[in-house]
């Protein structure tokens, strides 16, 4: 048994570790200041899909990703763990995406890779935090979908069988492919990048980056058919322009509050009876205590 | 976190002029390209395929080798019927490294390995032991695969690495219990069975790490009633086979996850590795050799632990106000501590590149026949090697203990407490400059190098490198100890009597080291000022006191004192 995995990831910028520049005056992200990385729970999204193959050898993984051409390291760094191709979604139209846009992007490019058993994503990323695009995903493709996933167990007889982690304790259950699975941050977490295909895939490069000057070793792409990393817009995905980007988003950003915790003034008592008593009244009064 | 990344140090070194001519010589014009989909493109492109596989351990030594060391170090490994189970973290980290492929690094593609040169290799061990001292052990044993391919037949290299490579462990098995320091008292015996054409090993080998390997070398006695070096052949021997147990495990004070194993060969079946008779004179040698370079790593990977471990705590204790790091004798115990790592590393690489100039030279004489000038470059750089390795093992290891003791000083009695990591690097660097040969026998090795002059005509080499004005002083400096150093092998010589050398060999090899390592820093200082300035001071500085201090222990006293140190029964 052998089945046709796809990846769905994102690159995000690294809100984990944030300096005092991550935040612009008007309270968006700065993504200039963040480092750009894979979204955590999309690489145990990978790590879910590598166990597939390594226990179903003859699987393929092929990486789907939307966004500016920067992320075709998205794809690179899936290479460099295991799996067999990638695909980079990037267009000026489909900018400034909500959830539904994206979502919709994301399946018409699954449906023009063609054939699947499964598509794996993260639960969510780190810089939206939504939770809603391998769900919708689903929907616009008509399959059926297992969220919070920890490990995909067994797959048999055209079912598979997942372990979900709920909020109190785990739940197992059992879908007919194709699938839509979306994994949570507690799954396994991804293996490290493998030296050999990381040597192997480093020069791999999307149409546009081989367009760039000055690149080393122009000859080889076409001597390596495999260093070529494909690269769709919204015509090569015959997808519907009004769909996409910021006319098929409907979420309107009304306004962005900065939040910034705060302590308040503290206040030094002596220790006295008087200062003790006075405390005890003012906590009282603003219900602290009593 | 990533150990390749928070070091600059190692990119420095990486970077070194010497790098083009090892990686040209190496990939043997960059032939292997057009049948390995990751064989390198060209000069640029391998280093750029070093730097990237560096940081895949980096990652891998800080995010799951070191985060496993406390528990490794607390388990430890198990033996039940004779055979040893890792801890599991151990366990999990072999599998990392395993799924990474980055095991049998050094190995030729043929065998599936990356062909990657010694100083991208040593990195990883140094960033391996800064994780888990213990478990660069059991990964640096890797390298007796080297051993099978310098030495053994085509078909035993076919047949042994790319299992190495593939994640099998080895062991060298040389320690029995009579037969330590002094290998030729090696008893172990192998009897060849002429009907059945196979060797087959009898008897007791103790003290070896990573004793229940998948692939044993081993020393053994195969020519019968012979007492000396000369009897003694190499074998491996496959786990597979069976025929080996293991009758215990040793309670060490630290490397806790690596078993030191005692082993019970019974009639177990072996294959001899090149010529009768070899065993010790040749191969061990260049077994050791190996392992000495794996050891100074070793050292390197603890030293830097140990000063990440004592400046993080004294920048975050207070005492009397304020951090104790600005105390003078806080910060410059933490100085010496960054100079010494600095040393140590700037030494290993250098060892590393005379390696892997001889070894590669040395590989390609049995492609075809060298030219004259690349004969004379062989010769050259095998004899540096065989100079800076016993040199640099003896320093590193032996700084990588001072410096886990001074990491436990500045903690001050919590340092003396289970609950801080420079606890465990203290007994794990404490082996360091025991096995493999220690400091004592190191010494034994370098003193040649004293005596014939190998080691004062590579400091007149360093001597010709042209500093900034600002470092001239440095330079200046190196230069008096040079003349001191001159004078001292000169006292220690002269009066022709081996004892008087011997009682003193420590103090001229130390000399020599001194020296050099302050060269190399300073001339790492020269081409990164910013990384090495400051190290290249402090370590210049200390090693100047250390090389007045040897030399007045040599002027201040005379032959017949030795007298006064002879504390032993009458015979």
């Amino acid at each position: 048994m052998a089945f046709n995995i796809i990846v769905l990831a994102k690159q995000v910028p690294d809100t984990r570790n944030i300096g005092k520049d991550a935040m612009k005056a008007d309270g968006t992200v700065n993504r200039g200041a963040l480092p750009a990385i894979f979204n955590p729970e999309d690489l145990n999204a990978l790590e879910q899909a590598l166990g597939i193959k390594d226990r179903y050898p003859g699987s393929t993984i092929t990486m789907l990703t939307m966004g500016p051409g920067r992320a075709a390291d998205i794809l690179r760094e899936g290479l460099f763990r295991g799996a067999d191709d990638g695909v980079l979604l990037t267009d000026r139209a489909f900018a400034g995406a909500d959830t539904l846009a994206t979502s919709y992007a994301l399946s018409t490019a699954v449906r023009k890779i063609g054939k699947y058993d499964l598509i794996i994503c993260g639960r969510q990323a780190i810089d939206g935090d939504t939770a809603q695009v391998g769900p919708q995903v689903a929907e616009k493709l008509n399959i059926p979908q297992v969220t919070y996933a920890e490990e995909i167990e067994e797959i048999n007889n055209g079912k598979a069988r997942v372990k979900r982690r709920l909020e109190n304790g785990v739940e197992t259950v059992e879908s007919p492919l194709p699938l839509l699975v979306t994994v949570n941050g507690s799954a396994r977490t991804c293996r490290p990048r493998n030296a050999k295909l990381l040597l192997k895939f480093k020069h791999a490069k999307t149409v546009t980056e081989r367009q760039a000057e000055n690149i080393d070793y122009i000859d080889i792409y076409s001597t390596r058919p495999y260093l070529n990393l494909t690269e769709w817009g919204v015509a090569d995905v015959d997808a519907d322009i009004e769909l996409c980007g910021l006319s098929g988003s409907p979420t309107k950003v009304k306004k962005i509050e900065n939040v910034v915790f705060q302590t308040k003034e503290s206040k030094h008592l002596s220790g006295s009876d008087d200062e003790i008593e006075q405390l005890m009244i003012e906590l009282i009064a603003n219900h602290t205590i009593g | 976190m990533n150990y390749y990344i928070d070091t600059p140090q190692f990119r420095h070194h990486l970077q070194h002029p010497l790098m083009k001519r090892i990686v040209e010589l190496k990939e043997r014009n960059y032939t292997d390209k057009d049948n390995y989909e990751y064989a390198p493109i060209d000069f640029e492109d391998t280093m750029d395929s070093y730097d990237k596989v560096l940081e895949v351990v980096g990652e891998i030594c800080a995010e799951i080798i070191e985060p496993n060391a406390e528990a490794v170090d607390q388990s430890g490994p198990t033996i039940h019927d004779g055979r040893v189970t890792y801890a599991e973290p151990t366990r999990r980290n072999l599998e990392a490294l395993n799924k990474a492929e980055l095991m049998g690094m050094g190995l030729h593609r043929k065998y599936g390995g990356l062909n990657f040169s010694m100083v991208p290799y040593m990195m990883s061990a140094d960033m391996v032991s800064r994780a888990d001292a213990s478990f660069q052990n059991i990964w640096m044993l890797q390298d007796c695969g080297e051993t099978i391919y310098e030495f053994a037949e085509e078909q035993q290299k076919n047949k042994y690495l790319p299992r190495i490579v593939k994640g099998e462990t080895m062991s060298m098995d040389l320690t029995e219990p009579d037969a330590g320091s002094d290998l030729q008292a090696v008893m172990l015996k192998a009897s060849y069975n002429e009907t059945e054409g196979q060797w087959y090993l009898n008897g007791v080998k103790r003290f070896i790490t990573n004793g229940d390997a998948d692939i044993h070398l081993v020393l053994a006695r195969s020519e019968e009633g012979t007492k000396d070096a000369r009897g003694l052949s190499m074998f491996v021997y496959d786990k597979k086979q069976g025929g080996v147990t293991v009758r215990r495990i040793e309670n060490k004070m630290g490397i806790k996850g690596a078993p030191t194993c005692e082993l019970v060969f019974k009639n177990a079946k072996a294959e001899l590795i090149g010529t009768r008779r070899m065993g010790l004179i040749r191969y061990v040698m260049s077994l050791m050799n190996g392992a000495r370079l794996g050891i100074m790593a070793q050292s390197v990977g603890l030293s830097d632990a140990a000063y990440r471990e004592a400046y993080n705590y004294a920048i975050e204790r207070r005492q009397f106000g304020k951090p104790i790091i600005e105390f003078p004798a806080v910060y410059e115990m933490i100085a010496n501590i960054r100079a010494k790592t600095d040393a140590s590393r700037t030494m290993l690489y250098e060892t590393a590149r005379f390696v892997d100039m001889y070894k590669t030279l040395e590989d390609i004489s049995k492609e075809r026949k060298l030219t004259p000038e690349e004969r004379t470059e062989m010769k050259h750089y095998s004899r540096l090697a065989d100079a800076f390795t016993p040199l640099g093992k003896g320093m590193t290891s032996e700084y990588a203990n001072q410096n886990a003791y001074d990491a436990i000083q500045v903690h001050g009695g919590s340092g003396y407490m289970k609950d801080y990591k420079c606890e465990r690097l203290y007994r794990d660097a404490r082996i360091t400059n025991i096995y493999e040969g220690t400091t004592q026998l190191q010494v034994v090795a370098a003193i040649r190098h004293v005596t014939t002059g190998t080691y004062l005509q590579q400091i007149r080499e360093y001597e010709k490198e042209v500093v900034v004005p600002e470092l001239e002083p440095l330079k200046r400096a190196l230069s008096k100890m040079a003349q001191m150093y001159e004078k001292l092998v000169e006292l220690v010589t002269t009066p022709k009597d081996e004892d008087y050398l011997d009682f003193h060999a420590r103090r001229l090899v130390e000399c020599a080291g001194h020296i050099i390592m302050g060269h190399l820093l300073l001339q790492d200082a020269n081409r990164n000022p910013e990384l090495f300035r400051r190290s290249a001071e402090v370590y210049i500085h200390y090693g100047q006191v250390e090389v007045i201090k040897n030399y007045n222990s040599v002027t201040k006293s005379r032959i017949e004192d030795m007298g006064y140190y002879k504390l032993m029964p009458e015979k």
